[in-house]
């Protein structure tokens, strides 16, 4: 019946219009560039803004003069957008791309030519290098909600999974005197929140979304609580856990831009790329993925033909919530070596934020958790040259980010079909 | 209790047809065959083994297959996808990766061995309704059943699909797959069953010979004699009354529903408009109603335009409306039959005033009312209308929007789901209302209940009338015209068959 309606929707065709949606964003695209000609230009003072690849700001730069790249990025940008009214479709995103970047560093010529004497130069391979790292509890947190949601149950307690696996990992890091012990027991940590999540939405047909809400809180509660209790009172013996290990492989981490982004990295940065890999190969290719996807689309039709759909959705409840614990562990094992009360503040919602601008998508999730890390590193390294917008604005630009590009640039995304419904059979 | 002792034998090779009311407990039993429901009592045997049934799993592997009503497809998977799935074959190995190009080959044979026309690697969302079912059928013949339950596989069809379902079930057969066709279509069941079981409120009721006439059929269906033809002298058609021109209306998703479409319905007169499920009625209705934005083109009730007004100014300009969705746009369920009598005039005299309402005069009102529409429910109406029969839900709107004197009456699918008696009686009400001078728009997926009820029928085809016909024009012509066929074309088809 619904799939009539499509079929008959769709063969009434949509009227051949001009203003397609490559075509208004082209407009737009235009406009933020032309606009950031102008303004920063104006803004910008004729100062050398130089630009390295390195990780620090000695040695080699290229530089250009600030204004005059303000300007030029600008009107790249503005023209890379005139182009998408005239170019192919399949050149759209590689415009996108290339106008984003040229705004982008239309704006950084205009703030590195406003920067004291010896700042004025931006080192990229420590904004890769950060970016990766304050992505990387995103992407662990977005494939806990790829995980849940794929097969239908709606994850808004990834921020609760986050601090249960923060707490986790600070508290027996410490007693046990080794990380590894830590990471095993953040595991557990958000397992309980995913295993609470899971009876009460599987079982008790709580609606999801409060569920979540409600978790959250209790996570809140329960690690403040203990917080109170124990590691405030005693810090060394319950809240001193050590960094993990830095693992350089050798050769790639040399390779300059990528090496310090990808090959520098630590137990959280490999294992979210083994995670993105095996999950995506998993949704796609298998067969516990196939299943997974009709149970988050059309149960009854899993139902039907013997999948055992609760069961299905139970275990990947439970293993998101072993994935997102596990990136509660970066906020006491990597990020800072201490556990706080709401210490996550919030970034489990960015990483749902992350998993719907990704539409569902362990590889979108990535890209999309990654540029929210971007955002926060662009943030701190404008701060760090002494910026002239203020800093609470500088700490609000993932937040915004997250707002834009949800709201935005997503267009209409398409969640499970049956994302938050629990299924009763009969 | 849906199924109260209930024994039904299907031969091998045989196409059983299981023929009842909706709610006479056809789908129960077949949701026990397959599974889906544990019976309290009895057994089922296969092959003279008894066998218990515990879910589809057990099901298919005694050799049982359904096709659901509402497809049990996942409408973002390809056709392949589909089928594959529950019983993936994979390359083998510890990781085991789906074995894709084995399931399109797999799909490919079968579609090929029964000549089922299915192209394994489509997305299931992008078929039409009748291509769909062919992919329910797939799945059910990949795993190999000997016995398929169709549930009422016709519902959705058009005529010329219906006709393909039935050729398709012939071929079935003489591959010696046996058939449960569960159907409330006479025609149907007379044109390709080998045996017939009525079933009525849970009993079987008898087993018939597919040469039993129509009438004798529907008695044993319905359990008394039954007009199968609404009694109607002509229509004495008047003054226009809604006039609908170069109408323009988007669905839900933002694509073109309603495509430019002109209709004028007089006093007096029954227009009725047939067509598939999903051609633009629904929104087309809704944009009359004021239920849903127009993109363009105008509306008029007697000359006056009545683009802009809300709903209750529609209504209260004399507009009866019966919606196609009636338990979720048509009452609330939650509330009782009297105050469901009274949703549209609560707030007027006698019933209450804009501030208070006056509980007596609607108890008194949905006492008279349920006499009169033979609501079957306690007298005063004080019984949650959820807790009623489709049939008499459907008759307490009818009920509420006859109350008001109407110039146009519009009822959406006004019998679905409805019980052959309180079928009878609705279609009565309408004549009668249609008699004493009122428009009236039916729309229908039902083509026998336009064509008995309706002085002229519109034919919408994917947001479009594109055909306005008399009543008398013969069945096949329309089933055409439902397919998109217009006159023309169809002319020519005639022709070509009348040269043989």
């Amino acid at each position: 019946m619904t799939a009539s309606t499509v079929e008959a929707a769709r063969a009434v065709a949509e009227p051949a219009h001009y203003w397609t949606r490559q075509r208004k964003i082209g407009v737009g695209l235009s406009a933020v560039g032309l606009l950031a000609a102008v303004l920063f230009g104006a803004l910008a003072s004729a100062r050398t803004a130089e630009f390295t690849l390195a990780e620090t700001i000695s040695g080699s730069a290229v530089g250009i003069n600030g204004r005059v790249g303000a300007i030029v990025f600008g009107v790249i940008a503005a023209l890379a957008g005139a182009a998408m009214l005239v170019a192919a479709r399949r050149w759209f995103n590689w415009l996108l791309g290339l106008g984003i970047v040229a705004t982008l560093v239309s704006f950084l010529c205009w703030q590195l030519s406003q920067a004291p004497e010896n700042l004025n130069t931006i080192p990229l391979g420590s904004v890769a290098r950060s970016s990766v790292t304050l992505a990387l509890p995103l992407v662990l947190g977005a494939l806990a909600g790829v995980l849940c949601e794929r097969s239908a149950v709606i994850n808004v307690a990834i921020e609760g999974q986050f601090l249960m696996g923060a707490f986790a990992a600070a508290m027996f890091a410490t007693l046990a005197g080794s990380v590894w012990i830590g990471i095993l027991a953040a595991g557990v940590g958000g397992l309980i929140i995913g295993l609470l999540l899971a009876v009460l939405a599987i079982r008790f047909l709580v609606d999801q979304v409060v569920l979540g809400v409600v978790l959250n809180v209790f996570a809140l509660g329960l690690t403040g609580f203990l917080y109170e209790q124990l590691m405030a009172k005693d810090q060394t013996r319950f809240n001193q856990p050590t960094f993990v290990p830095e693992w350089d492989i050798p050769g790639l981490s040399k390779i300059p831009l990528l090496g310090p982004a990808l090959f520098k990295g630590n137990i959280f940065l490999y294992g979210a790329i083994v995670l993105v890999i095996l999950i995506h190969v998993g949704l796609f290719y298998t067969r516990w993925g196939l299943r997974t996807r009709a149970v988050g689309e059309h149960p009854a039709a899993a139902d039907t033909l013997g999948v055992k759909v609760l069961a299905l959705r139970y275990r990947n409840v439970l293993i998101g919530g072993i994935v997102a614990g596990f990136g509660g562990a970066y906020f006491t094992l990597l990020s800072t070596t201490n556990f706080n009360k709401n210490m996550t503040s919030g970034l489990g919602f960015v990483a749902l934020a992350a998993l719907i601008f990704g539409r569902w998508s362990p590889i979108g999730s990535m890209l999309a958790a990654l540029f929210f890390g971007f955002c926060s590193a662009l943030a701190v390294s404008l701060g760090s040259i002494n910026s002239p917008i203020p800093s609470a604005f500088l700490n609000m630009l993932p937040y915004i980010a997250t707002i834009i590009a949800v709201a935005g640039l997503v267009g209409r995304v398409r969640a499970p079909a049956a994302d938050g419904t629990p299924y009763i059979k009969g | 209790m849906a199924n109260d002792d209930i024994s039904l034998t299907v031969e091998p090779g045989e196409i059983h047809a299981l023929l009842g009311e909706n709610g006479a407990g056809k789908s129960t039993l077949m949701n026990v065959l397959y599974g889906l429901l544990q019976p309290d009592e009895g057994e089922i045997l296969v092959d003279d083994k008894p066998v218990r049934i515990r879910g589809p799993r057990d099901a298919i592997a005694a050799g049982i297959g359904m096709v659901h009503q509402h497809f049990m497809l996942v409408p973002v998977f390809t056709v392949a996808e589909n089928v594959m799935l529950g019983a993936e074959q994979t390359t083998g190995g510890p990781v085991g990766f789906l074995d894709r190009r084995r399931a399109r080959k797999l799909v490919r044979e079968v579609s090929d061995r029964y000549r089922l026309a299915v192209d394994p690697d489509r997305t299931v969302e992008d078929l039409p309704v009748g291509v769909q079912q062919r992919v329910e059928i797939v799945k059910a013949l990949t795993r190999d059943v000997d016995l398929l339950i169709l549930d009422e596989p016709t519902a959705v069809l058009t005529p010329q699909e219906t006709a393909d379902l039935l050729e398709i079930m012939r071929t079935l057969k003489a591959a010696g797959k046996s058939i449960v066709f569960i159907t409330h279509k006479l025609k149907e069941v007379q044109a390709i069953a080998d045996r017939i079981t009525v079933i009525r409120r849970g009993r079987t009721v008898g087993t018939a010979a597919p040469d039993t006439s129509e009438e004798e059929l529907a008695s044993l269906m319905v359990g008394r004699s039954v007009l199968l033809r609404v009694e109607k002298g002509a229509a004495e058609a008047g003054a226009p009354v809604l006039e609908v021109a170069g109408l323009a209306v988007n669905d839900d998703r933002g694509h073109r529903a309603v495509d430019g479409v002109d209709l004028t319905v007089h006093a007096g007169e029954v227009l009725g408009i047939a067509g598939v499920q999903g051609n633009g009625q629904t929104e087309l209705i809704e944009a009359i109603m004021g239920l849903r934005p127009v993109v363009a083109g105008s509306t008029t009730l007697e000359g006056r335009p009545t683009l802009g007004l809300s709903t209750r100014d529609i209504l209260r300009a004399g507009v009866g409306y019966v919606p196609e969705d009636r338990s979720v746009d048509g009452l609330v369920k939650d509330f009782t039959v009297a105050e469901n009598l009274v949703l549209d005039i609560y707030n007027t005299e006698p019933f209450g005033t804009r501030w208070v309402i006056r509980p007596d005069a609607i108890a008194e009102s949905a006492r008279a009312r349920v006499e009169q529409f033979d609501v079957r429910t306690d007298a005063s109406g004080q019984a949650a209308v959820g807790t009623l029969s489709g049939g008499n839900q459907q008759k307490v709107i009818v009920a509420r929007e006859f109350s008001r004197p109407l110039k146009l009456f519009i009822a959406s699918q006004p019998t679905r789901g409805v019980d052959v008696g309180s079928i009878e009686f609705i279609h009565r009400q309408i004549v009668h209302e249609r008699t004493e001078g009122t428009a009236v728009l039916l729309v229908s997926s039902e083509l026998d209940e336009v064509l008995a009820l309706a002085d002229r029928i519109a034919v919408m085809y994917r947001g479009r009338v594109i055909a306005v016909v008399s009543p008398d024009t013969p069945r096949e012509e329309i089933g055409l015209l439902m397919a998109g066929v217009t006159t023309e074309a169809a002319g020519t088809a005639k022709d070509g068959q009348s040269d043989d």
